[in-house]
């Protein structure tokens, strides 16, 4: 008696996989003799020429195999893979860059050491990025201080309380979030250093990050509630707890990791964000340690002296600094994956 | 312990009531308060640089939105300035509309391509990188766009030029194409099409099976399936998302600020390397502004803060109805 394998017509065949690799390897020769032959010239010509034939042998293979519906819908899919390429290639990119040129500029003495004795203008090894790097600490910790209360409070009323207000809260916690940071900036700069006696310090410098984060952790935290099952309150409940014991004692410890994740995001979307900086930081060159007097500095508002400056040593500067940040957002953003990872489990 | 005579083991019932207990009220009331800090902080905003901005909307009236100029010069210590946003706002509507442009048919293909095509694998990686793209600080955006993309970008353009240049929005009074408001369209396209890709995924992977499923019993192609289910189910989500899209780009300021020369004069031509846009001009405009004019800059934040809000309202408003209408 033999057995059969079970046959998956749906799953493309070894003669159909060979095919697509002679048709691509063909579209890469016609763009590379069209390149060649024509005045066309570079990248973007290349690419193009590729893109063109490749397309154009998929779809006229599949018109002789199977007709004209499926050569229309091998368009369609190609066009749809190359539209997500194009998305794919910026990030690539830009991480590319900037650790390629981020690279240069580090040295030992860049975590240990301030502005205060050295210029922009300076030879790469002079100076370092400590104050910005302890500034944008404070600010991380002094806007999530002021915005998770406030936001997880937020998300348990539109979850647990569900009042009558909850509609509108959640339209309006939906337009915060779209905020212009600048807006948030100036309006800190508006309500609180505009003729008054206080100077941008830290505590000025967190105030907009903590309104341009509220949104972000509230809607996370929103969603991981939802997720926490009805029969868990439920069980609370009977056992006679009030709903102020469930929610404390259930339905948060339950949600726990997913509302750390939902303040990580946050954190990752403030931590770069430089507009509403130049307006409320103060600026400073050296370590302060005081969050309430005093200028502060963060690593995006260094980026942006750097750029300003436009010297080749500050831009220099400003690559070194923007990768130290890209690696703070891309290690925040890690953690906020691994526990969302976690909550999936 | 006592024993209890059985004349006393009729215990009386336990109250039962319906009012929450003192902790349950204080909880609510709490949270309540708390519920409108999103409000309080709103109108904030709005009052704050109404107020301040009061004295600029005063002396302008509406040649705060309609004007062209903006000039501010101290003679003998008096100063005499006219405040005109107009440029700014048409830039704005200009480079926004570019990014939209280019930003909506990439993230539509991209969704479609993710929620149809991609397989498993390919499209947990580009979910990722679609969420990290949203992640990175916008002045990475614009460090990147000024040194790695503009250089690009002005090849495209003087292709655009050359062959599109008979388009009235493709030709250029003079060849000066850095700076212009298609780099920072592209910048800006680049930096939405997170937001876009994501409405638009989650509306299209809202598209009733069942309706998907009849279209292939039908016969059709995956291309006709989604020409004819999903696309028309999910145009409103992609209207929506590409507002969300729309609210973002208006209000970005520092990666805009470093791939445009912004100027105050009314240009059309996207191609040409002069350009306007208000959260941009707010900081280029800040370190020397006096008094007066820092007044001006926060009513210009306040009519910033309005459009964004507005378009925001909107766009939340159309994907909420194309998200129910699929449940």
């Amino acid at each position: 008696m033999t057995t059969y394998a079970p046959t998956k017509p749906w799953q493309p065949t070894k003669v159909d996989i060979s095919k697509n690799v002679l048709g691509l390897l063909i579209a890469l020769l016609v763009s590379f003799v069209v390149v060649q032959l024509t005045p066309m010239k570079g990248k973007l010509a290349y690419a193009g020429v590729l893109f063109i034939s490749a397309t154009a042998i998929q779809v006229g293979m599949k018109w002789i195999s199977r007709g004209r519906m499926a050569a229309i819908d091998g368009l369609a899919s190609s066009i749809a893979f190359t539209g997500s390429v194009i998305v794919f290639l910026p990030v690539v990119n830009i991480l590319y860059t900037t650790i390629s040129k981020g690279v240069k500029g580090l040295h030992w003495t860049l975590f240990t050491d301030t502005m205060e004795k050295s210029s922009y203008l300076d030879p790469i090894g002079m100076g370092g990025i400590l104050h910005a790097i302890v500034g944008t600490m404070y600010m991380i910790i002094m806007a999530s201080v002021i915005s998770v209360p406030l936001s997880i409070l937020t998300a348990l009323y539109l979850t647990e309380i569900k009042g009558k207000a909850a509609g509108f809260i959640q339209f309006l916690v939906q337009a915060m979030s779209g905020v212009p940071s600048v807006v948030a900036g100036i309006f800190i700069y508006a309500a609180l250093l505009l003729n008054t006696s206080f100077r941008g310090s830290g505590i000025t410098g967190a105030l907009p990050l903590a309104i341009l984060m509220i949104p972000t952790v509230t809607r996370t935290a929103q969603e991981v509630l939802l997720l926490i099952p009805n029969d868990l309150r439920e069980a609370g409940q009977a056992l006679g707890a009030t709903q102020w014991k469930t929610v404390i004692t259930i339905v948060v410890p339950a949600a726990r990791s997913g509302l750390v994740t939902a303040v990580i995001l946050g954190v990752a979307r403030i931590a770069g964000e430089t507009a509403p900086l130049l307006f409320t930081i103060g600026g400073s060159d050296k370590v302060n340690w005081n969050p309430f007097n005093g200028p502060q500095s963060a690593l995006p508002y260094y980026v942006w002296k750097g750029l300003i400056s436009g010297t080749p040593e500050a831009v220099q500067r400003a690559w070194t600094a923007i990768l130290v940040l890209l690696m703070i957002v891309l290690f925040f953003f890690s953690i906020a994956r691994y526990f969302s990872r976690q909550r999936m489990k | 312990m006592s024993s209890i005579s059985p004349s006393q083991t009729t215990v009386s019932p336990r109250e039962i009531f319906t009012k929450p207990r003192v902790s349950d009220r204080i909880f609510r009331g709490v949270l309540n308060v708390m519920s409108f800090s999103s409000l309080a902080i709103l109108t904030l905003i709005g009052s704050f640089l109404m107020l301040r901005g009061f004295q600029t909307f005063q002396s302008e009236g509406l040649h705060f939105i309609t004007g062209f100029d903006w000039n501010s010069t101290v003679n003998d210590g008096v100063e005499t300035s006219t405040f005109g946003l107009g440029s700014m706002l048409i830039g704005t509507l200009l480079i926004s509309g570019t990014a939209l442009v280019i930003g909506v048919p990439l993230s539509v293909l991209t969704a479609l391509y993710l929620n149809f095509y991609a397989p498993m694998q390919i499209r947990k990686f580009m979910i990722t990188i679609l969420d990290l793209m949203a992640a990175f600080p916008s002045i990475l955006y614009g460090l990147w766009g000024y040194f790695i993309l503009m250089p690009m970008a002005e090849y495209w353009a003087k292709l655009l030029n050359k062959y599109l240049g008979w388009i009235p929005a493709f030709s250029v009074p003079q060849p000066a194409f850095t700076r212009s408001p298609f780099v920072a369209g592209l910048v800006l396209a680049i930096m939405i099409i997170p937001i876009i890709t994501s409405v638009s995924r989650e509306v299209f992977s809202q598209t009733p099976l069942d309706r998907i499923q009849a279209a292939y019993a039908l016969g059709a192609t995956k291309w006709k399936m989604i020409k004819t289910v999903v696309l028309p189910f999910g145009s409103g989500g992609v209207v929506g998302g590409a507002m969300l899209g729309l609210g973002r780009a208006m209000g970005e300021t520092v990666a805009v600020y470093m791939v445009l020369n912004i100027a105050f004069s009314a240009n059309l031509k996207v191609l040409y390397g002069v350009g306007g846009n208000v959260a941009s001009m707010i900081v280029s405009r800040w370190g020397e502004s006096t008094l007066l004019e820092s007044k001006a800059l926060l009513a210009a934040g306040f009519v910033l803060f309005m459009m964004t809000l507005v378009v925001n309202f909107l766009a939340n408003f159309i994907v909420k109805r194309a998200i129910k209408s699929g449940k």
